[in-house]
């Protein structure tokens, strides 16, 4: 059978002229900028008693204080991480000694593009508080083993799926994927379907491609 | 001092090679539960340290979640920890519905406990089973099989499947319970608890089980803490953490149940842990049936589920230890913008190397079996 004509990817197809803006876009409010809203805490609303010693302690060390559904949530600059999470684990009002989770979030065109996200929660006190690091693209975090050795894997984990370098990790390796893999597969810009700029560049080539690479494999 | 062996000219001395050995253990190992391999450094018998390789399951269930719409989730859940499934199926549709602030009526909560602490009976039965044919006691291995089977009639009656429930839905439940239903799950609780004398006579005196389980692997409670133990294991230690109580969830607040703690942190207080765990599963079980209201099992829930933008983390007590969800929602997309699941095996396996260095090459498969991983979790 003759092959058919490859169809025309929508992209190549010539695209209709832009509409003129209507009068009514300029009056539009700007897009909101990407990223979690990280809502402020309404006024009515109790602090946790952590939190005035702590801005004591470390002056400048919370950047923004967010309350969601429940949860409080603590900016913290990258640079003052380790310091804040030291206070939090060793204060007797706070005592965070057991990491719960820690993972990052990619919000792409922004400029501090990655949130690294800190779950922490008291045993004694039996509550939680999450820290928050934003962080540019190529960043390194500051390694929080020596503080929770939980954090080893999920540091490791964040690694390989984020691609963020943690300073001071005693053993910063691939853990899910193969250690000979190129990419960091939960970035935002990572294809689903897997690795290679000729998928998103050219699907039909990609397609071509595989099927031929199946057939030698088959044979 | 004098070699009370001392080499005569007829006997050629014996060169040992006295390097430490590397061996390889897995993926491909009944023991490892899986897809497990380990890297262990060997001095003689003992092990001098070992090297945790996963990912060989990894399916990329949260890169894939960010392009399914909120309910279609549910199914992915149930891969993960396949021998619990209903309870990742709540975990997740808890933090949907925290994110959205839903409501759910009290009957779905009790239904949802009840299946939960029936998911947890059947996944401590896989365990005790492997656990015990881990190392050596293969009876227990048959019945503790031939009770999860009857736990998987019951899942099988309510929701029609026997492994992978999708048990739940964001904002109460599938389907109300089938008639009769509630007398099958008591007449159940009354054989678990009548087979869990067995198993104790089987176990819990045993010479062997107590020469292979006592003072293996033990950790102080700091240590587990700060390592990042959590469920049964964590208890274990003596610490006294359990989210069904510190963080109640669901319908557990209603319920009296006690919390078995252990004292010296070995692989033998982890096994009287869990099976205190059992009974206390079917206490909660049957105070819940008792009280069991009448209403709705569907809350009021928009046609689109779509929660506003924000982020959240919501944990509950897994067979396995603390199961969180971290979900960013963008409140644009039908799909969550960031879906994370905090896997209680993956930090459970990650104490591990501590667990078993300067322990004998037999003692690693006692403690890979005393950590009850499921690699599918693991690896997601």
């Amino acid at each position: 059978m003759e092959p058919a004509e490859p169809p025309v990817p929508p992209s190549a197809l010539p695209k209709p002229a832009p509409k003129p803006p209507a009068p009514k876009a300029e009056a539009k409010a700007p897009p909101a900028p990407p990223g979690p809203p990280d809502q402020a805490p309404p006024d009515d609303l109790a602090r946790p008693d952590y939190l005035a010693p702590l801005e004591q302690a470390c002056p400048g060390g919370v950047s923004q204080v967010s309350y969601w559904v429940g949860d409080w949530t603590l900016i913290v600059p990258r640079d003052r991480l380790v310091e804040v999470a030291t206070w939090l684990r060793d204060t007797p009002e706070s005592r965070f000694d057991f990491c719960s989770d820690l993972t990052a979030v990619d919000w792409p065109p922004r400029a501090e593009r990655f949130d690294l996200v800190y779950c922490l929660y008291s045993v004694p006190h039996r509550r939680r508080v999450r820290l928050k690091v934003r962080l540019k693209d190529g960043e390194a975090a500051p390694s929080v083993t020596g503080i929770w050795p939980a954090a080893n894997w999920f540091e490791r984990e964040v690694f390989d799926m984020f691609g963020i370098r943690f300073d001071g990790h005693p053993d910063l390796r691939r853990i899910l994927m193969p250690d000979d893999w190129q990419g960091h597969p939960q970035r935002k810009d990572y294809p689903l379907e897997g690795p290679g700029e000729l998928l998103l560049e050219d699907p039909l080539e990609w397609l071509k491609l595989r099927n031929a690479a199946r057939e030698a494999e088959f044979e | 001092m004098t070699d009370p062996h001392p080499v005569t000219a007829t006997r050629t001395p014996v060169q040992f090679d006295t390097d430490e050995l590397v061996i390889n253990m897995g993926p491909q190992h009944p023991s490892t539960h899986g897809v497990l391999r380990l890297i262990l450094r060997l001095d003689g018998e003992r092990v001098v340290d070992a090297d945790v390789v996963i990912g060989y399951l990894h399916r990329g269930i949260e890169k894939l979640s960010e392009s399914r719409d909120w309910t279609q989730i549910v199914l992915l859940t149930d891969r993960m920890d396949y021998v619990a499934a209903a309870t990742n199926n709540l975990g997740y549709c808890e933090t949907v519905e925290k994110l959205m602030g839903l409501e759910v009526p009290r009957r779905a909560q009790y239904i949802r406990t009840v299946l939960a602490e029936l998911q947890r009976l059947a996944s401590h039965l896989v365990w005790l089973g492997t656990h015990a044919m881990d190392i050596g006691a293969v009876t227990v291995f048959l019945y503790c099989l031939r009770e999860r089977e009857l736990v998987l009639d019951l899942f099988e009656e309510y929701c029609g499947a026997r492994l992978t429930y999708n048990s739940r839905r964001v904002g109460g439940l599938p389907a109300d319970l089938p008639v009769g239903w509630d007398r099958k799950v008591r007449e159940f609780c009354d054989i678990v608890d009548q087979k869990i004398v067995d198993y104790e006579q089987l176990l819990t005196q045993n010479r062997i089980w107590l020469e292979r389980t006592r003072d293996i692997g033990v950790i102080s409670g700091a240590d587990a803490i700060a390592m990042g133990f959590c469920g049964p294991p964590l208890r274990a230690s003596g610490v006294m953490r359990d989210v069904r109580k510190d963080e109640p969830y669901a319908a557990y607040e209603e319920f009296a149940f006690d919390i078995p703690v252990g004292a010296a942190g070995d692989t033998y207080d982890r096994y009287l842990v869990r099976l205190e765990e059992f009974k206390q599963s079917t206490r909660i079980i049957r105070q819940a049936l008792d009280g069991m209201p009448e209403g709705p099992v569907m809350g009021k829930v928009p046609r689109l589920i779509k929660p506003p933008a924000g982020e959240t983390y919501h944990a509950i007590e897994s067979p396995k230890g603390e199961i969180g969800f971290f979900i960013a929602s963008d409140g644009k997309s039908l799909s969550p913008y960031r879906f994370r699941v905090r896997p209680p095996s993956f930090c459970n396996l990650q104490v591990l190397p501590k667990l078993v260095r300067g322990h004998l090459v037999a003692d690693v498969v006692a403690l890979i079996g005393t950590i009850d991983i499921v690699l599918g979790e693991v690896d997601r």
